[in-house]
């Protein structure tokens, strides 16, 4: 298991996706000898888990059953601790797209946060990228590290303890591309610039606000940034149900066929309420150097 | 420009190159062919000059459709002049008389070789009513003649962002009007990677292949699921990918899948010399002529798409030598499907991405079988009915969770001092996807537990198992 790569099989050491319904997943760390409590009873790791296939079912103590899933990003997203607000995946496969991650990218970050993005960054750019990423809470920097190390990715990031405002990535000239999601972007808009290539690199903002937005453009334009764009998604779920619509009676007709009532009809619904706004994304493009 | 360090070699446009143009929002792909006339937004020109130079350079089109790199300090200085401004549009008058300059006389102006920048100064210069507009006025009236007499575009590497923004807005029929964040959507959701084996049904021109292979970045292998005679993906080509890429890039006939699932499929090698098939005549040689014709097709299809003339002149070979080719090019062909199908056999892949104007109920049903449990897999479609079917289906079937039906609603922001507002026009929709999570079923499992060799399959496949007895009794 790594978040870089597919296994068969659960091993001793793994973090595995514990599913027992849609709303409802919780990563577990695999270890000989433990247990896990799920909502149906006990799974005991070492008979029910390591050495088994991801994706198999598993029967737990009180009879009922999950599945193991072998972790992703995307399901990390949706299980992990949260210690500050955090980036859902609408939001994170369009910054991936926009930003042109791919294997290969080298990447600067800051906050870190709870890793929700940071994950999903070093799986798109494994096996030979590298993602710097810089938190200024000590203890949320020091967490992300050891998830880093237990998800087996620590290999392709540096986690600082910093204020990227003040300090910047602490790497000049390397990043492809520059990922800000901090409560004041415009201070770091120039350390943004520093560590972009000379070549040039994309780079994106993230603010829930729109006053943040617009000091963000603002110090991007005086930076020389190029081909601003603000833009917002929005996930839509679309709920699958069957519904029935009763017909009502119109009297006797003798032209009218029988009464067959309504067939039910397959459609869907919206949920009551949706998350109707992250973030806006600010994206930008910073143009080749002019000494090139 | 280039000081010509080894640093920038990377970035250097060469010959050959697949490169996209830009000019404002509008992008056109085109490889870079020596004294090749290309036809960008009603202006045509030659792109020999930009070889040697770097990637994202603008260049204007001077005469005779040469390109000449715009210096830097061109594209600044317009914006920085202070400017009279007016305070609202109450003295303006629509009457058609403001600007004195006719059409005539710019025409005229742009024969003596005027630049567009010159043009606009002029046009401005004999704008009577320039001057009383507001500064916001004045920014738009600017922005639309740039528009309108800038003749500059600029060269930039593809990436998948910018194929998917060129075809959404240019093309965007060809590609099922996937919109850009539904693809997205779609290589996030499916957990696309490095050094993952990702199964493609796509009928977008080749878009969505290219983006899953920029993803995989030559690791891995990516297997094209493709209907019909050929698999069509002209889009590929434009994305420029270096060519060990596609060694990692299988393909493999849809309408061999049956025979494939049922342990039927013929792959053993014939004979080169003689052309004789091998001596089991089975359903893998019978397909075998409407293999041979169809990917030839599929290579004009191509090639018409990207508006390049045919490489090859196989037409005035003798009848001979053309049949030797076509034997070698079946060899080819046999080799390439039995790699695909080496592929598809280990029932393992790590995910499947389908797009496709096609119906995604079978298709689904169909692929899923080859993916191994745990994996995720998304289906886009233009209509969200097809997808209330499959999610029926899965539901009822089993063998997958997390199902969710989604689509993405994507707004654009003007940000401007005091005039920040949503754009007034969105795009309605991008599409709509179904995606979720293999399990290991009861049935899987059994498979799973044998060889996965597909001979032994046809035990535990039904239909496709059924299928066969009735064609061999």
């Amino acid at each position: 298991m790594s978040f870089v790569e597919y296994s068969e099989e659960i091993r001793d050491g793994d973090m595995a996706i514990v599913y027992q319904g849609h709303e409802s997943m919780m990563p577990v760390k695999v270890r000989h000898g433990a247990q896990t409590q799920t909502r149906y009873g006990a799974i005991r790791h070492s008979a029910d888990l390591i050495g088994k296939r991801y994706g198999a079912k598993v029967t737990c103590s009180k009879g009922g059953w999950v599945y193991v899933l072998h972790p992703t990003p995307e399901l990390w997203t949706v299980t992990l601790p949260h210690r500050t607000q955090i980036l859902y995946t609408t939001d994170i496969a369009t910054i991936t797209l926009m930003l042109e991650l791919k294997p290969g990218s080298v990447v600067c970050e800051s906050g870190t946060g709870s890793g929700s993005l940071s994950h999903a960054i070093l799986r798109t750019i494994a096996p030979t990228g590298h993602l710097h990423t810089v938190e200024f809470h000590q203890q949320r920097a020091q967490k992300a590290e050891e998830e880093f190390a237990e998800h087996r990715v620590d290999h392709l990031v540096t986690v600082t303890n910093a204020d990227v405002c003040e300090d910047g990535f602490g790497v000049t000239g390397v990043a492809d591309a520059v990922f800000l999601d901090i409560p004041a972007p415009w201070e770091a808009v120039r350390h943004a610039k520093a560590a972009l290539k000379a070549h040039g690199g994309r780079m994106c903002s993230f603010s829930p606000c729109m006053e943040q937005v617009q000091r963000t453009r603002q110090a991007l334009l005086a930076a020389n940034f190029e081909e601003l764009s603000t833009l917002e998604v929005v996930l839509r779920v679309h709920e699958v149900r069957s519904v029935s619509m009763p017909l009502p009676d119109f009297g006797p007709d003798a032209e009218a066929p029988p009464d067959r009532g309504a067939a039910p009809l397959r459609t869907t619904t919206p949920p009551r309420e949706m998350p109707a706004h992250t973030g806006y994304l600010t994206f930008a493009a910073k143009p080749r150097d002019r000494r090139l | 420009m280039a000081d010509g360090g080894d640093d920038d070699s990377p970035y250097k446009i060469n010959e050959g190159d697949y490169v996209m143009l830009k000019r404002g929002e509008i992008y056109k792909a085109v490889q870079i062919q020596s004294k090749k006339k290309v036809v960008f937004e009603k202006q045509w020109f030659f792109l020999d000059n930009a070889v040697g130079d770097l990637y994202s350079t603008t260049f204007e089109i001077v005469s005779g459709g040469q390109l000449q790199p715009v210096k830097p300090k061109d594209e600044a200085s317009a914006a920085s002049d202070t400017k009279e401004v007016g305070t609202d549009n109450r003295n303006i008058m629509d009457d058609g008389k403001s600007q004195k300059l006719t059409r005539d006389d710019i025409e005229t102006l742009k024969e003596q070789g005027l630049k567009g920048q010159e043009i606009i100064q002029k046009l401005i210069d004999n704008s009577s009513t320039f001057r009383d507009k507001t500064e916001y006025a004045q920014d738009k009236y600017i922005k639309k003649k740039k528009k309108k007499y800038e003749n500059t575009v600029t060269i930039l590497k593809p990436t998948c962002r910018i194929m998917a923004l060129m075809y959404h807005g240019r093309e965007p029929g060809k590609i099922c009007h996937l919109r850009y964040d539904t693809l997205a959507q779609m290589l996030t959701l499916a957990n696309v990677h490095a050094g993952s084996k990702v199964l493609v049904f796509e009928t977008c021109a080749g878009l969505v292949l290219g983006a899953v292979m920029e993803r995989m970045g030559g690791y891995g292998s990516v297997i094209q699921m493709y209907p019909g005679g050929g698999p069509v993906r002209a889009g590929v080509e434009n994305f420029g990918f270096p060519a060990h890429f596609h060694d990692t890039l299988h393909d493999f006939p849809i309408c061999h899948v049956n025979a494939l699932l049922a342990g039927t499929l013929d792959t053993s090698p014939k004979d080169p010399d003689t052309g004789e098939e091998a001596p089991h005549p089975d359903v893998a040689a019978e397909a075998q002529p409407k293999m041979e014709d169809t990917p030839d097709d599929s290579e004009n299809v191509e090639t018409n798409a990207s508006g390049e003339p045919g490489t090859d002149d196989d037409r005035q070979r003798s009848k001979d030598a053309k049949a030797q080719l076509k034997r070698a090019k079946q060899e080819e062909r046999r080799k390439k499907l039995a790699a695909a199908a080496a592929q598809l056999e280990g029932m393992n892949a790590d995910g499947l991405v389908i797009a496709s104007r096609f119906h995604p109920c079978p298709v689904l049903m169909c692929l899923l079988r080859f993916l191994s449990p745990s994996r995720p897999f998304v289906v886009y479609s233009q209509y969200k009915e097809p997808l209330v079917e499959c999610f029926t289906k899965l539901k009822e079937q089993g063998g997958t969770v997390n199902l969710r039906l989604t689509d993405t609603w994507l707004r654009h922001y003007q940000v401007l001092p005091n005039r920040t507002h949503p754009m007034l026009l969105m795009s309605g929709g991008g599409g709509y996807l179904l995606s979720g999570i293999t399990v290991e079923t009861d049935h899987s499992r059994q498979a799973n537990s044998e060889e996965p060799a597909p001979k032994k399959q046809k035990v535990t496949e039904e239909p496709a198992a059924k299928k066969q007895k009735v064609t061999e009794s």
